[in-house]
């Protein structure tokens, strides 16, 4: 039987431009360029590996986000992902993590699923919770943060490195997993990968498809609200001064002013 | 007045400072109860106490090391369920953001990471973000069920506050859909000596101007003198020089010390993404036109290989 895998993947502004918040206090789309989360390449990587250490997969991609999204559809079905699923709705305008989960869970479920890949957190809000809120609504184990991950015999290996250990885990399918950028360099579109991508489905899906109501997402069903945003002062200018050969006593008297050494 | 959980981050029961500075913002929204899972709870009941928590409640099952966040979500759960508290505090590693996730989820609640400050208000506990590289700071609260709000090492000083600490047994069942995820095997990272990297009170990284994995002692010289954790650029990290869990950015750790040194790093957004909230900020680079100039307090344009070992001798000599 084919391996079903989803990759979840985000829509972000480029962290390279100017980002700001709009007036209701969600992120600014308009006036910044978006693209895949660079993160989210990592994740679309290691099931493109998976599916070519299988004998028979299939990669469906999956975002939620508005029209533009769609670009980050794109990119993944280039890399070579077979098919697409956009879920799409005015109403999803502000959802916050805890919605999101929602709306990809029901998703997934819709889709049909044996293993769910996700990146470590989107270069957005660098959160980093969504693998684990999956899993916990799917109700399946969470095999996260893994700089190294196989599927073999209906079961998920893989090595997550913490600050203490390193930790070898295993767990069976259906799983969710998340991926880090250790993982394994993203592989660039081919000519040939950009021009199939074009042809490949895309489905649409809004909240009526997945049989979640208006308030339970978008900004007024949000479990957290910003009630504020402040552009961070511009740190005044400090002192800068060229190495003659004094550069590192320079250095040390600034530092012991400051009361660091 | 109210009880507030804080989700204790411990080593066989000696506590991480991360877990101190939680209480210490935990007594500002109502009254820490500590939940303590693993072993040595006796030996952590002592710290907490001294540092404000009222009350430890204490589980240990082989579950907790046998199984990957699950079954200490199961633990959580149950101390929530107890003492039904005004908000849920967790340290903002990646195991306490996963928790706390996990639990939110089961008590119908919001949840913010990554705070950086936290204070009450009329509508419960207000959390300080910053975000888009630290290009802006937000305020934010939780506007459904108990707040669960993951906090970033370095966001208050601990004060001690003694309190009774008393330890009471929490009985905690860990259901069979939390046993999925197997730990096989744990091998434990190899003890540098220095101080963690995310709750490290100095800094010192280096990047591309490094030049070599041969060329870090150079940098680890500058942190030993200083007693600082040692960082590095994703440049560095990605050529192979040091090992990525010192890196220090976007896609690695994001460290808000007292003092951060940055040497021979240019200052990508993903770097400063990681580094911008740091009190105090040095750099030292060959370029002058490098963005991370304009960053820092204090700047020493030249050859890092002139300056850091010159630095290094000069805060050994007046260490004495």
């Amino acid at each position: 039987m084919s391996l079903r895998i989803v990759v979840c993947v985000k829509y972000v502004p480029d962290a390279t431009g100017d980002r700001h918040f709009a007036e209701d206090l969600t992120v600014d789309r308009d006036d910044v360029d978006g693209l895949l989360s660079e993160l989210d390449e990592y994740a679309v990587e290691q099931a493109l590996q998976i599916k070519e250490a299988a004998d028979d997969a299939e990669i469906t991609v999956l975002t939620v986000g508005p029209e533009d999204a769609n670009d980050a559809l794109r990119k993944a079905l280039s890399m070579g992902a077979d098919k697409a699923v956009h879920v799409e709705d005015d109403d999803l305008h502000g959802t916050d993590a805890l919605g999101t989960s929602l709306v990809l869970a029901k998703a997934i479920e819709k889709t049909g699923y044996d293993l769910v890949v996700c990146g470590m957190a989107s270069t957005d809000g660098t959160m980093g919770v969504l693998p684990a809120l999956l899993a916990e609504r799917l109700n399946v184990p969470q095999v996260t943060q893994l700089s190294e991950v196989s599927v073999a015999d209906g079961k998920v290996t893989g090595r997550r490195d913490g600050d203490t250990a390193s930790e070898q885990l295993e767990a069976a399918l259906p799983a969710v997993v998340s991926v880090t950028d250790q993982s394994g360099e993203a592989r660039y579109p081919s000519f040939k990968g950009i021009m199939a991508a074009k042809k490949k489905p895309v489905e649409s899906l809004d909240l009526e498809d997945l049989e979640i109501e208006a308030d339970e997402v978008g900004l007024e069903g949000a479990w957290t609200k910003v009630d504020g945003a402040a552009e961070r002062p511009a740190r005044t200018a400090g002192t800068i001064v060229k190495d003659e050969g004094e550069g590192g006593k320079q250095l040390a008297e600034f530092l012991a002013g400051q009361k660091f050494i | 007045m109210a009880e507030v959980l804080v989700y204790v981050d411990h080593v066989d029961g000696a506590v991480r400072k991360p877990t101190l500075e939680l209480l210490t913002l935990a007594r500002r929204i109502g009254e820490p109860v500590a939940v303590h899972l693993g072993p040595n709870a006796e030996a952590a009941a002592q710290v907490l106490g001294e540092h404000g928590a009222v009350k430890v409640l204490a589980a240990d099952a082989p579950e907790f090391a046998e199984y990957l966040v699950a079954p200490k979500v199961d633990a959580l759960q149950a101390a929530y369920d107890a003492v039904s508290p005004a908000a849920v505090l967790l340290p903002s590693s990646t195991e306490g953001k996963e928790i706390g996730a996990r639990l939110a989820v089961r008590i119908g609640s919001g949840i913010i990471t990554d705070a950086v400050d936290l204070e009450a208000g009329d509508e419960g506990p207000v959390a300080t973000q910053s975000v888009f590289a630290a290009s802006y700071t937000t305020k934010s609260r939780i506007t459904k069920g108990t707040p669960v709000i993951t906090v970033k090492p370095n966001s208050a000083a601990p004060e001690a506050a003694p309190a009774a600490g008393t330890v009471e047994q929490l009985a905690v069942t860990v259901a069979d859909s939390s046993k999925g995820t197997k730990v096989v095997s744990r091998t434990p990272r190899e003890s540098t000596g220095r101080p963690e990297l995310t709750e490290a009170a100095i800094v010192v990284s280096g990047g591309r101007g490094v030049n070599g994995a041969e060329n870090f002692p150079v940098i680890e010289a500058l942190a030993d003198s200083l007693g600082a954790a040692v960082g590095a650029s994703r440049a560095a990290v990605d050529a192979g020089w040091y090992p990525h869990t010192n890196q220090v950015g976007q896609t690695g750790k994001s460290v808000s010390p007292q003092l951060y040194i940055a040497a021979g790093i240019s200052g990508a957004i993903q770097h400063r993404a990681g580094m911008q909230t740091s009190k105090t900020i040095v750099a030292i680079n060959k370029d002058e036109e490098a963005p991370i100039f304009d960053l820092v307090d204090y700047g020493v344009v030249g050859d890092l290989f002139d300056v850091v070992p010159a630095l290094t001798d000069e805060v050994k000599t007046r260490k004495g």
